[in-house]
């Protein structure tokens, strides 16, 4: 399947002048229209990759490629197509949310637009603001401006530098409702973040960071089904002390001081019919163990993603 | 090039500056006009004439140099200072803006302040002391280069600063002492020789120098080397710039 990458990211290094390596040999491709999710511990170069593709920190070695334009020979074609939302709140105090939005559509070159800002405003839920100073704003609030701030240019690819931290769980909906709409509306999303909910909730592929090194980048619904453990736990009528050796084949542990058997399986392995519920029920009859309930969970990302930076980490 | 991108930069400084009107435009020159009322109205007349030309009248240009020079280094040491200390450096960064455009909007919208106040202050000291300008061409010139040369200076400056201290540093400690001694109050031939040959390594002295012969069209040197001295000046700060843009050095690691 062929897909067009808006960003192309090419054995990209970058060593700061006190010799930490930041990103090593990163190579990504970002399609277009779709929302991705750069995920990976604090310090692990989530914020270099992104500063690197908008000309914020020089490469050591390699390139980017925006939209075909190299971000270094092309830097006006490349940047002209970005914008970005930095992680910290950081603005002028003093000024009002109209003067600095349209302050950045002019510093990208693109002449007044009233309407589009008004748009823009409209659709962050700040128009009611736009005459407020931004020292005055809630820090939800700002977070919106810097967002407006960025999609004032109308950008074809916007990066979102940990969109949500410090922001509270109703206005985080609020957020990923923002980032769906644009999203239709035909803008590639580029967000990291730290909170594995986030990817789950919003991406389309994940690419999970780890040192300085893009250790994985996976469809989330692959990534989610491959990766994916399930677990069965059957509620016994009458405890157990141990489990019996006829059961020794599963793979077993008791739980709730033995009221619940955990069985652990893969569930990729599901389609080839070998999970071995069936096998590991019918043991149970012949041994006489009843139960009288069951359910199935299927890990989370952040499950996977910890046992995954686990891992690697080894 | 992205006119737009400069324009937008231009403006948004000088409205900055707007918005605080007292201290960037009327504070200076009520100190600047104090030097007038004191040193030309009330001393001046006291003094006698410096080469042909009466004290208060002889002080007009050496004390709008000194504006210009302090002024230009303070607006544009801070126009770039604040935004990195703030953070919203990255917005000016990541635009699709050359490293000419930013500078020609951060040093254009401090030098274009620092010779308005000039200007306000030359029509101010009219109120004070009468004076009159032989060479109106030229003095505009040394007006805009100064303020220009100056304002790169500021510019770097508030690169290089890491802290409020550094930002004030250099105005408090070089600036301002080689202006006193640049022959803003006096003529460099009234020291004794050993510190007219001192004198002659300040390079407010050429700017000053300068400045007074467009009025009076005398000078303690000669107008073209003035003109020499200060375009060598310009030069250097410009390839400071170049070279801090080239580097990257505190602005993208």
């Amino acid at each position: 399947m062929h897909h067009d990458p808006v960003i192309s990211v090419e054995r990209l290094s970058k060593t700061y002048a006190g010799g930490f390596q930041a990103l090593k040999e990163v190579s990504l491709e970002i399609r277009r229209g779709e929302i991705f999710a750069l995920l990976g511990p604090n310090g692990a170069g989530k914020t270099t990759l992104i500063s690197v593709i908008c000309g914020l920190v020089n490469a050591t070695s390699g390139r980017v490629l925006v939209d075909g334009h190299d971000n270094v020979r092309e830097f006006r074609a490349a940047r002209e197509r970005i914008g970005l939302v930095p992680q910290e709140l950081t603005n002028d105090a003093f000024i009002r949310v109209w003067d600095t939005v349209a302050f950045s559509r002019g510093l990208f070159g693109k002449p007044k637009d009233p309407d589009h800002l008004e748009k823009v405003l409209r659709s962050l839920s700040l128009w009611e603001k736009r005459h407020n100073r931004m020292i005055t704003l809630s820090g939800g609030m700002k977070r919106r401006v810097l967002i407006a701030k960025a999609l004032a240019h109308e950008p074809e690819i916007l990066f979102l530098d940990e969109p949500t931290a410090g922001v509270d769980v109703e206005l985080r909906r609020d957020m990923w409702e923002v980032v769906r709409q644009l999203r239709d509306s035909g803008v590639t999303i580029i967000l990291t973040t730290h909170y594995i909910e986030e990817a789950e909730e919003m991406a389309d592929r994940i690419g999970v960071i780890r040192g300085g090194e893009l250790v994985l980048v996976e469809e989330k619904r692959t990534l989610m089904r491959q990766l994916g453990s399930k677990e069965l736990t059957l509620h016994l009528r009458e405890p157990l002390e141990a489990i019996p050796a006829a059961l020794g084949r599963h793979a077993l542990a008791l739980a709730e001081e033995g009221h619940a058997l955990v069985y652990s399986y893969d569930a990729s392995e599901e389609d080839e019919e070998s999970s071995g519920i069936a096998e590991l029920l019918a043991d149970l009859e012949a041994e006489g163990i009843g139960f009288k309930d069951l359910n199935t969970r299927q890990s989370s990302l952040e499950e996977i993603f910890v046992s995954l930076v686990k891992e690697k980490a080894q | 090039m992205n006119l737009n991108a400069v324009k937008t930069l231009y403006q948004a400084e000088m409205a900055r500056s707007l918005r605080t009107v007292l201290q960037s435009v009327v504070s200076p020159v009520i100190s600047t006009s104090l030097y007038f009322v004191v040193f030309g109205a009330a001393i001046g007349t006291r003094i006698s004439e410096v080469n042909g030309v009466s004290y208060g009248a002889f002080i007009v240009p050496g004390l709008i140099m000194l504006l210009l020079l302090t002024q230009s280094v303070s607006n544009a040491s801070f126009g770039i200072f604040f935004p990195r200390f703030s953070g919203t450096i990255y917005e000016v960064l990541s635009a699709p803006m050359s490293y000419r455009e930013i500078v020609m909007g951060y040093v254009g919208a401090a030098a274009t302040k620092s010779i308005i106040l000039g200007l306000i202050v030359l029509a101010t000291a009219r109120l004070f002391v009468p004076y009159s300008i032989e060479h109106p061409l030229m003095m505009v010139l040394f007006l805009v280069l100064t303020a220009l040369t100056f304002s790169l200076l500021g510019f770097i400056i508030g690169i290089w600063a890491d802290g409020f201290e550094k930002l004030q540093l250099v105005p408090l400690l070089v600036i301002t002492p080689l202006t006193f001694l640049g022959g803003t109050f006096y003529s460099i031939d009234m020291l004794p020789p050993f510190w007219q040959a001192v004198t002659l390594a300040n390079p407010v002295v050429y700017l000053v120098s300068g400045f007074r012969w467009s009025f009076y069209g005398i000078g303690d040197v000669s107008p073209v080397v003035s003109l020499v001295v200060i375009t060598l000046f310009l030069a250097a700060a410009l390839a400071v710039v170049e070279r801090i843009f080239r580097t990257g050095y505190r602005l993208k690691p």
